[in-house]
């Protein structure tokens, strides 16, 4: 049966402005770029792991109407549309300060849980992120 | 058209999760409206037009939410998480409690479980409806 998640998608409403924030602010790299045609394949990933990638998805045509599309980037925008990510770091306060000084918009500083230390945000379109630092690291 | 609505909800975002994190504190309209970038007149009807409620209707919720939170989770006595999630009395907050949830704090805490899932879910998820 299955062994990995590789792929995973969320939607973001300009993709070069997804560039700036995902690669640019938060440290991601990209690991597809490619220019279909009918679409522009934009996966990114952590660092040195692009067995995980997350496309990020220009909703519209012809994947959709552009009625839906609008409904989709009204949803992204009030952050109902569910697209959410929970990256996982060594240092959660020392990313939030790096992360801050970039300007990336917390939503919640770095909080002490049950499971560890996490904080969350948002991407300049609304979809949610977090990163947490656990108690017990996984093994690389 | 398009734009305007879509960068009217984010900036609306914005304000919504400053009311997540300020909870407790008194409903600061002039604050949240010059971080949505609208006027204060403007603010509630604008923030209804996007979530469906007014901003006061959802710092209750977002208050009722983190009672029920504390009420779960920890030993305090329920006057003491009223004021905590930024009611003014004790009367107030049973009162709203007992109209969103359906039942008093007491009887809440007495048939509550744990909730074991990312934050932002739980808060999602367990901020009761209207």
């Amino acid at each position: 049966m299955f062994n990995a998640i590789t792929q995973s998608q969320i939607y973001v409403l300009d993709q070069d402005e997804a560039l700036e924030f995902y690669v640019g602010e938060l440290g991601l790299e990209v690991t597809a770029d490619v220019d279909m045609g009918f679409m522009r394949w934009l996966t990114v990933s952590v660092p040195g792991h692009p067995e995980r990638q997350i496309l990020l998805e220009k909703p519209g045509a012809p994947a959709m109407s552009e009625e839906t599309a609008e409904q989709v980037r009204e949803l992204v925008t009030k952050g109902a549309m569910g697209g959410w990510l929970i990256f996982n770091t060594e240092d959660c306060r020392k990313t939030y300060e790096t992360l801050l000084e970039r300007g990336v918009e917390f939503t919640e500083e770095p909080t002490e849980r049950p499971y560890g230390i996490d904080c969350g945000l948002r991407d300049p379109f609304g979809n949610r992120i977090r990163f947490t630092q656990p108690k017990v690291q996984p093994q690389a | 058209m398009t734009r305007t609505t879509e960068d009217t909800n984010r900036r609306m975002l914005r304000a919504r999760d400053a009311m997540d994190r300020a909870y407790a504190q008194p409903l600061d309209v002039a604050a949240l409206a010059r971080i949505a970038h609208v006027s204060e007149a403007h603010f509630a009807r604008t923030f209804r037009a996007v979530f469906g409620e007014t901003p006061h209707r959802y710092l209750q919720r977002r208050r009722v939410e983190r009672a029920m939170y504390l009420l779960r989770e920890s030993d305090r006595s329920v006057t003491d998480i009223c004021f905590e999630v930024g009611f003014g009395s004790p009367g107030t907050f049973s009162r709203t409690f007992r109209e969103i949830v359906g039942r008093s704090p007491r009887e809440y805490r007495k048939a509550a479980v744990a909730a074991g899932v990312p934050t932002c879910f739980t808060m999602a998820w367990t901020r009761p409806s209207n």
